[in-house]
């Protein structure tokens, strides 16, 4: 035995952290490294995608070929569309509804309860009800409108509508998500701080805009960037709902992806599609920690504090 | 009363003030609560109820929708196979997560930062990214049509937020305990099973919620992996079914309604958990 003790030692605790890593490394290189690998791999080559690895080379041709597609341009269009509408329209309406619902309002469990219970529904419950509920003739949607006066629309049908219908469907099931990050984010705001602001003499808008809105900060980046991730793997329920249709007017990046991988069996042109995602996904989220939620990520973030 | 809310609360102003803030809340309510509401009663009509009288109460009322889901094999086939997806998933997910958490958060070692780097930068890339290669590798292992090709992704997958999740509760569990443990005698494998586990329940059972709500509501992994139909999950049964009786509306909703029962059920008993988990979820990924 020429180990001295030290080392067997080191040696033994090295064993013992490898085996408790051991399953979740296979796991994760085995089920989500070498999958992205292969679909960098297969990005370069012609393939149907039977047996065997693919052969025939055809270097960056689906990356030119995938910038020069109206359709996949499309699809980087109508994501970019879906993330505005998100920050725009969605994002403003759970962060009022949380704070509402911090108020002592009553019933505001019940509200609360029942705002975040679409989040649990899956995609393809909540897109089969909206297509009976946005049906074009008479449908509820149209029943509720012809109220007002105003006509029948065709929602998911109409190349015109299908973003905004589809947006709806999204508001509805994922605005109770980003409102409930929000009510934590809010409890998490000491409330010595609205308290002296208001002592100052804050009005309650004044207050909210001035103490809670900044404090508030990290939350709103988080869900910024959690809608946008949203965005860009949409897939769910558009497949369910048009399948990208009509003519590709609704078509997403994942979707896209599907046609070709699952559908048309040109594997190799879907995985530039993967490829193109992974990138997006990658500098959007290297860009954001980087500049965005810098302050956040340096442990300042103490707004949400600690849940558990 | 309205004194007591004024200050508790910094933006409510006078009673008219109040109404209106009121009347944004319900508008909401309606707005969510209306669909799910057209979607029971909608079950208790006939489809050409449906269409002459969308919203008012059936009339009469139609139980043989209901009682069709509930009568047919397939339905409980579908609810077994998700629940035996979701409980395996949970299991692998929370028991490989919980190991490596234990070493990132309790072990010095060169290179455990990057190495947390990089499970933890597998949250930030979509699911929709891998499916492609995900079932050329499947495909490969021989494993698709069988539920291990659903639930090992999944479990690959939801590793990264149950180990950052899991890791910072680990970390919180004062130093002395583990250094009485080990003085005591106690493996290092010992203090994890005896110690460390049992006294992060909380967090175990915030992750196996996370897990279980993620697992019943996947869609796309199912899709791909599964063409036999008897291995269906409820996503997959939900799209199947309206697909088959598109024209039957009142059936399709009857269905979604039931679909929708467990999860709303779950939902119920696991709220706490739930909504824990995405909170801590989100501010630490």
């Amino acid at each position: 035995m020429k180990t001295t003790r030290p080392r067997s030692h080191r040696l033994r605790g090295f064993t013992k952290i490898l085996l408790f890593l051991l399953p979740s490394l296979v796991l994760f290189f085995g089920l989500v490294v070498a999958p992205i690998l292969l679909a960098f791999y297969a990005s370069v080559f012609k393939w149907n995608g039977m047996r065997g690895l693919p052969t025939d080379f055809i270097g960056m041709t689906n990356f030119t070929r995938l910038l020069a597609d109206e359709v996949f341009l499309g699809d980087l269009w109508r994501g970019l569309l879906l993330i505005i509408f998100s920050v725009a329209i969605q994002l403003p309406l759970s962060l009022g509804i949380a704070m509402l619902l911090n108020q002592k309002i009553h019933g505001r469990a019940f509200f609360r309860l029942l705002f975040f219970a679409p989040y649990v529904l899956s995609e393809a419950i909540t897109a089969v009800l909206f297509m009976m509920i946005l049906k074009p003739t008479d449908g509820l949607a149209n029943y509720i409108l012809g109220w007002f006066g105003i006509d029948p629309l065709d929602w998911f049908a109409d190349p015109s509508t299908v973003m905004m219908s589809l947006f709806i469907v999204m508001t509805w099931k994922y605005f109770g998500f980003h409102m409930i990050l929000y009510i934590a984010g809010r409890q998490g705001i000491p409330k010595e701080l609205t308290e002296a602001a208001q002592i100052d003499g804050a009005t309650g808008w004044k207050t909210f805009r001035y103490v809670t809105l900044p404090l508030l900060g990290p939350t709103i980046r988080i869900s910024v960037f959690l809608s946008v991730i949203g965005a860009i793997q949409l897939f769910d329920l558009v497949w369910i709902i048009t399948g990208g249709g009509p003519s590709h007017s609704s078509e997403t990046m994942a979707v896209t992806m599907f046609q070709f991988g699952f559908k048309r069996f040109q594997v190799g042109y879907a995985s530039a599609i993967s490829v193109v995602m992974f990138f997006i996904s990658l500098v959007f989220a290297l860009f954001y920690q980087r500049y965005v939620m810098r302050r956040d990520l340096e442990g300042a973030s103490t707004v949400l504090g600690d849940q558990r | 009363m309205s004194a007591i809310r004024r200050r508790h609360s910094p933006t409510s102003g006078g009673p008219l003030r109040s109404l209106s803030l009121h009347a944004i809340v319900v508008i909401t309510a309606l707005f969510v609560g209306i669909p799910l509401l057209y979607g029971v009663l909608g079950g208790f009509k006939t489809t050409r109820q449906l269409s002459s009288n969308p919203i008012g109460l059936p009339d009469p009322w139609v139980p043989e929708n209901y009682t069709g889901v509930l009568a047919s094999g397939s339905f409980w086939r579908m609810l077994w196979n998700s629940t035996y997806i979701a409980t395996l998933t949970t299991l692998i997910v929370v028991a490989v997560s919980a190991l490596a958490a234990f070493v990132f958060a309790r072990f010095a070692f060169r290179g455990r930062e990057a190495l947390f780097t990089m499970f933890a930068a597998g949250l930030m890339f979509p699911f929709a990214v891998a499916i492609l290669p995900l079932f050329v590798l499947l495909r490969m292992f021989g494993l698709l049509d069988n539920p291990l090709g659903v639930i090992l992704p999944q479990a690959a997958f939801g590793m990264p937020m149950t180990i950052i999740i899991l890791r910072g509760f680990f970390r919180a569990i004062p130093g002395e305990i583990e250094e009485a443990a080990i003085l005591d005698g106690c493996s290092s494998f010992g203090f994890f099973w005896r110690i460390l586990l049992p006294m992060a329940r909380p967090a175990i059972a915030t992750v196996s919620v996370l897990a279980v709500v993620n697992s019943w509501n996947q869609f796309m992994l199912p899709l791909v992996v599964f063409s036999d139909d008897s291995l269906s999950t409820i996503p997959l049964g939900v799209q199947q079914f309206q697909g088959q009786y598109s024209t039957d509306v009142a059936k399709v909703m009857a269905y979604i309604v039931v679909a929708m029962l467990p999860a709303l059920g779950f939902y119920a008993v696991a709220e706490r958990q739930l909504v824990s988990g995405l909170t801590a979820g989100a501010v630490k990924g």
